[in-house]
């Protein structure tokens, strides 16, 4: 039991170099709004009055015990958990002045603007080119030459373009892991989204395509929004410009990193941020 | 004991098990494959032909002269007590069934003739076989070659005439063919199809004057056509029937039979292996490429081997697409529910229906209600006599694609249950619609278990044989669906297949046993066609396996 005068921190915020960055939501424009979100899976209650909003062209992290609701929260911003019958959702996600969840709302067309990644890449089946070129494919575009630049700047984008630039047609299930989530990534980004929802994107990768992964989210920053959920509170407090602390669907504390890191507000932060559960 | 104990709880004796069956799967498998190909395919070789003194008791010695068709051991009291005076005390006696040919002549190609009585046997170097369009084949010693009625050889020199003058005939009978076959053949079609067209007009009560003009043009264009055609003809029939040969029959006559008849002449006694060979190799290449003769018991299958490929292509064009939508909207689009559960199940019974009453079904449904409906409306000149209200490939086709379409769906369902979420997901989160998704990344990674279902339903179809002689097959077809005249593929007409051949050829011919042979040929050209399909579609599956493969990171 520690006095609450001493806190023991499990990250070390001055080592990160983070301290100095001064950063206050009320400042921010939001890209998303998050009204009173409630979110059933069936009559169990998953997501308790969320009210927030992601911040433009920052990175947004969410952290939180396993089952806390990260990621239901995550993929409720691309409308994914439509997919799943016995999801029923109350409130509302405001993006560009509309809420998501209407009726007439495009859910092809707003998936294309907020993009998403996996926890376990999942390239295609095709080759590279064909895989970053998909969306746009979709989207009718045909010219050869569009399509070529298009895979060029976002294969550089997700920093992968130095390695497969010579083997753009071989098949994209040949590259390792690391190099199969940034093909992922440089498929999410060629259709130029506004908002970039990584999910957990570097669980499954080894320490080094990690850091790389991180490195791309802070050059990917400027031009999107990222919100990411992960598991890694190092990784959090190394990427993020906001952090938000989920637990058991309730959204606890939402904040500037370096504040909810170094002085949390509530209890059940710290005590998750100090390992002593979680 | 604990060694035993430990050789059952590996699963060691259902192993064995296992490699035993498939074992003796195999080894019938061949068994089959062996046993037609050794009867059909022995059924090409040049055999050598024989003369016999033959006498039998209380008669006068005969000469016989032909070829061993088959041989037989009988029981002496079998023969005893149908007539046949038998001497000594042999158990079994051997009977054999000879072809002597010269139907013409001799009345029947084949007989039975009892072993113990033939007295001398001899293989004379020089008796020869000629094989002709019509009456079978002549088995008989070459005497002298005739033109125009005067004799030009006589004696031994007549053989290399004999063979020139064939030559000779065989490129004459090739033109006259090709005549009567393809150009005739397209004048008819297209007299006939004035005759519609006119019907047409005169239905739709617009047949005027100036019609008719124009149609009168063009019958007479075809006409003159015709007409020189026909003076080709002639002077080819002419020259064809310039030449004449003598041939000594076993009973002692000579008669003299006309050249234009003769399809080809060999003498197997004096063949080296070599030739004999190459003979052979002659004659298979006839089989596949030539069309019937003598009611479908000599000469070529080539049309039931076309037949059947066409149907079955023609079968998988329709089934593939409507199986793979089936199967998408039931696993991808409809609702998870009871109904859904229900029509699975029908669907997987439709499976066990037999195919006979796939046959009753397509004949009333397809060829009665909807060939009728479709001759009504679209070609009501052409009755009473039906277009599409009768059998014919496309109806065949049709009714083979329902019985082989739960084959499909089963299968193609299968494979659109192994892609994985994260590739469904991947292709949403783009921005795709569900549509998109299915059509190009779904469908194309279950495009293996596609074709898997279109394997199965070739292999299936290819040897159904029941529902399609209800629906459009026939004994001899006049004309092919596929030929140069336009629309140049009639799915309206008959067709012949290699199944049905088979039991025509087998059971329906007028000498059953001597048509077996053939029977077997057919059915081992019968399992290679499949196989060729086979093989083909799964290497397609295999190349299409290896693009879409998930590697496991």
């Amino acid at each position: 039991m520690s006095e609450s005068n001493t806190r023991t921190h499990a990250i070390d915020m001055e080592a990160l170099g983070r301290v100095s960055q001064s950063l206050t939501l009320s400042d921010e424009t939001a890209a998303l709004t998050v009204n009173k979100l409630n979110l059933y899976y069936g009559q169990r209650l998953a997501l308790k009055n969320v009210n927030m909003i992601i911040p433009r062209h920052r990175v947004t992290a969410f952290i939180g015990p396993s089952g806390c609701g990260k990621s239901t929260l995550l993929r409720c911003f691309n409308r994914m958990n439509d997919l799943i019958d016995s999801v029923r959702i109350e409130g509302e996600v405001q993006f560009e002045g509309a809420n998501i969840f209407d009726r007439s709302v495009n859910v092809a067309d707003l998936r294309r603007r907020i993009g998403m990644v996996f926890q376990k890449p999942n390239p295609f089946p095709k080759t590279i080119y064909e895989n970053v070129a998909y969306g746009l494919r979709i989207q009718g575009v045909k010219n050869r030459r569009v399509l070529d630049e298009a895979v060029e700047k976002a294969l550089k984008g997700a920093g992968l373009w130095e390695e497969v630039k010579d083997r753009l047609q071989s098949n994209g299930l040949g590259l390792s892991g690391g190099q199969q989530q940034r093909l992922v990534i440089a498929r999410a980004i060629a259709v130029e989204p506004e908002v970039l929802l990584l999910d957990e994107p570097a669980s499954a990768l080894d320490p080094i395509s990690t850091l790389k992964i991180e490195e791309l989210i802070h050059e990917l920053k400027s031009n999107f929004t990222i919100a990411i959920v992960t598991h890694n509170m190092q990784q959090a407090a190394r990427v993020s410009d906001y952090t938000a602390f989920m637990y058991l669907g309730e959204l606890i504390e939402y904040n500037d990193t370096n504040t909810l890191f170094t002085n949390p507000v509530q209890k059940q932060t710290e005590d998750y941020i100090t390992g002593r559960y979680g | 004991m604990s060694n035993l104990r430990s050789w059952f709880k590996e699963g060691t004796p259902w192993i064995w098990l296992i490699a035993g069956s498939i074992s003796v799967s195999l080894f019938l498998v061949i068994g089959v494959l062996a046993l037609i190909s050794l009867r059909g395919l022995g059924y090409f070789w040049p055999a050598d032909v024989m003369e016999f003194q033959y006498q039998e008791p209380k008669a006068n010695a005969v000469r016989l002269v032909g070829e061993i068709y088959d041989q037989e051991f009988v029981s002496s009291t079998r023969l005893r007590d149908a007539g046949i005076t038998l001497e000594g005390n042999a158990e079994r006696v051997e009977r054999l069934l000879f072809k002597t040919g010269n139907r013409d002549f001799l009345g029947a190609d084949f007989r039975w003739i009892v072993g113990p009585f033939i007295t001398q046997r001899s293989t004379p170097a020089d008796l020869t076989v000629i094989e002709r369009r019509e009456w079978g084949n002549v088995y008989g010693y070459l005497r002298g070659v005739k033109e125009a009625g005067r004799e030009v050889a006589t004696g031994a020199a007549s053989w290399d005439e004999f063979k020139v003058r064939g030559e000779r005939v065989a490129d004459l009978q090739e033109k006259i063919h090709r005549i009567e076959k393809d150009d005739i053949g397209a004048i008819n079609y297209g007299m006939e199809r004035l005759r519609l067209e006119q019907r047409k007009l005169e239905l739709k009560q617009a047949f005027t004057p100036q019609q008719q003009g124009i149609l009168d043009e063009r019958r007479n264009a075809l006409q003159s056509q015709f007409g020189e055609l026909e003076k080709q003809l002639t002077t080819l029939n002419q020259e064809i029937s310039r030449d004449s040969y003598l041939v000594e029959l076993m009973d002692g006559r000579t008669v003299e039979l006309p050249m234009a008849k003769v399809v080809r002449a060999f003498r197997p006694n004096g063949m080296n292996t070599f030739q004999k060979f190459r003979h052979y190799g002659m004659k298979l290449w006839e089989f596949v490429s030539d069309e019937p003769r003598e009611a479908n018991t000599e000469g070529g299958i080539f049309p039931a081997i076309f037949g059947t490929v066409l149907m079955v292509i023609i079968m998988s064009i329709i089934v593939t697409p409507l199986g793979v939508v089936a199967a998408v909207y039931l696993r991808e689009y409809a609702k998870q529910g009871v109904l859904n559960r229900m029509i699975r199940i029908a669907v997987n019974n439709l499976a066990g229906v037999p195919s006979i009453v796939y046959g009753l079904f397509g004949l009333g449904f397809f060829v009665y209600f909807l060939g009728g409906g479709i001759d009504r409306m679209f070609f009501p000149e052409a009755l009473p006599s039906p277009t599409f209200g009768t059998g014919g490939i496309l109806w065949a086709a049709l009714t083979l694609s329902l019985l082989t379409l739960p084959v499909v769906i089963v299968a193609t369902e299968e494979g659109l249950s192994r892609i994985p979420r994260a590739i469904r997901e991947g292709s949403l989160a783009l921005g795709a619609t569900k549509a998109e998704t299915l059509w190009r990344t779904v469908i194309p990674m279950a495009s293996p278990a596609i074709m898997t279902g279109l394997i199965l339903s070739v292999a299936r179809a290819a040897g159904e044989v029941a529902p399609l002689m209800l629906v459009g097959v026939v004994k001899l077809a006049p004309s092919m669906p596929l030929d140069a005249n336009a629309p140049f593929l009639h799915l309206d007409r008959k067709f012949m297949h290699l199944g049905f051949h088979i039991f025509d050829v087998g059971f329906q011919s007028p000498n059953v046993e001597a048509a077996r042979p053939l029977v077997y040929a057919t059915a081992l050209l019968l399992v290679i066609i499949i196989l060729v399909l086979n093989l083909a579609a799964i290497a397609i599956r295999n190349h299409l396996r290896e693009k879409y493969r998930n590697l496991e990171n």
